[in-house]
């Protein structure tokens, strides 16, 4: 069933596919990036209660959504890595991980930016907040453990493996606004039943959400692109590419 | 899958597992003190199993809605005072400062104070917070049927 990937395996398969994978990741990003910017900022109506300060939605659920996405990712990299020994896996994991780390740090920043005019306060420590930073430390640390080793094939499973564990943190940060009370209010989009959000707000929303996974998905390519080229630079193949240029 | 690889995924599972159920399991023991605040009536009527109430003179978090017609102020100052309310009991929290700008009669709020009487919170933090509803004036207009606007505080009211 799963013959058609063994190929990526090797390293300059994975690299030609992230070079074919690239142009439409690109092309998404841009496209919607745009829409969702200028329909979610400027256009969108203001909402009844928080006037304009709610479209710091359109930065800060998406770029949420995603640190919790791209943790995903990087754990199922880390699965493959760790069972099946797959190095280009290893190489995903590490590239995506400042990716993610950036995307949470953005995430709450414009949180604690919301905060301060709307709760009254940059930080509180409620369930919610705590477990998207220590989701911010489970990135950092999966990158500071891959760099502390100079073997590089014990730094990826240490790496791998801590990314693993992380996973735990997911349903936490998920389920935190139900199961304790917290500052942070609840689910709003997956509430889908009762309208939580008007259609007018939720398009550009869902637009934005598809714009920031589409970045992720570009700046990932080019740094696994970057990660293989480093780890294979004595092939022939990468010699022949360089030479190419 | 080849024996080794199955062994290793065994592993990782095992791992996974092992540390998601004692991570549960601080978290289930936690649970209480998790929790941000009290509610109103958790206040009055004590809180989790053994219905432990908080003493007076303690250090709290009370969250609950702002009883519409509740909030007084004082002419002279930034003191403040208002009912919050969740399913039953009356809490009065009394607060001296600023405002935030989502506060309004009708409003979820978690003000951090100490208690003082029973019921009476004098609060030196009030956070207001927000629910998971996002929509147009005109449609919350049509929906709840209700104009929004930061209410106006009875200052005249002279209480």
């Amino acid at each position: 069933m799963w013959k058609w990937l063994h190929p990526y395996a090797k390293a300059e398969r994975a690299y030609q596919l992230c070079n074919t994978l690239l142009p439409y990741f690109t092309v998404v990003c841009v496209a919607t990036m745009i829409i969702g910017w200028i329909w979610g900022l400027a256009y969108a109506p203001a909402d009844y209660q928080q006037k304009d300060s709610y479209r710091i939605i359109f930065i800060h659920v998406p770029s949420a959504i995603l640190s919790m996405g791209a943790y995903s990712s990087m754990a199922i990299a880390a699965i493959v890595a760790l069972v099946w020994q797959i190095r280009n896996a290893e190489l995903a994991v590490i590239a995506i991980a400042p990716v993610g780390a950036c995307i949470t740090a953005i995430a709450l920043i414009t949180g604690a930016a919301w905060g301060k005019p709307m709760w009254g306060a940059w930080w509180v420590w409620d369930a919610r907040l705590t477990s998207e930073l220590i989701l911010l430390f489970l990135y950092l640390g999966v990158l500071s453990l891959y760099h502390a080793f100079e073997d590089k094939k014990a730094a990826g499973r240490a790496a791998s493996i801590l990314a693993i564990v992380g996973v735990i943190n997911l349903p936490i940060i998920h389920y935190s606004v139900e199961w304790w009370n917290t500052l942070h209010q609840g689910a709003t989009i997956t509430k889908l039943d009762t309208k939580a959000i008007d259609p007018s707000m939720f398009w550009p929303l869902m637009v934005n959400i598809v714009a920031f996974a589409a970045f992720v998905g570009v700046v990932t390519l080019i740094r696994l692109k970057n990660e293989i080229l480093q780890r294979e630079k004595h092939r022939p193949w990468v010699r022949q590419l360089l030479t190419q240029e | 899958m080849n024996p080794r690889r199955k062994k290793r995924l065994l592993v990782i599972v095992a791992i996974v597992f092992g540390l998601g159920s004692a991570i549960g399991l601080t978290l289930y023991a936690l649970q209480e003190n998790i929790n941000l605040f009290y509610t109103p009536s958790e206040l009055i009527e004590g809180k989790g199993p053994n219905k432990e109430k908080p003493v007076i003179g303690q250090k709290l978090r009370i969250g609950g809605m702002v009883v519409p017609g509740s909030v007084e102020r004082n002419e002279d100052s930034l003191q403040v005072s208002f009912k919050l309310i969740d399913t039953g009991p009356l809490v009065t929290i009394r607060y001296k400062g600023i405002l935030p700008d989502l506060f309004r009669e009708g409003q979820g709020i978690v003000a951090q104070g100490v208690l003082v009487e029973k019921n009476v919170v004098n609060a030196f933090e009030v956070l207001a917070k927000h629910d998971e509803e996002y929509m147009p004036a005109e449609v919350a207009e049509a929906v709840k049927g209700i104009k929004h606007e930061k209410p106006k505080y009875n200052l005249d009211s002279g209480s």
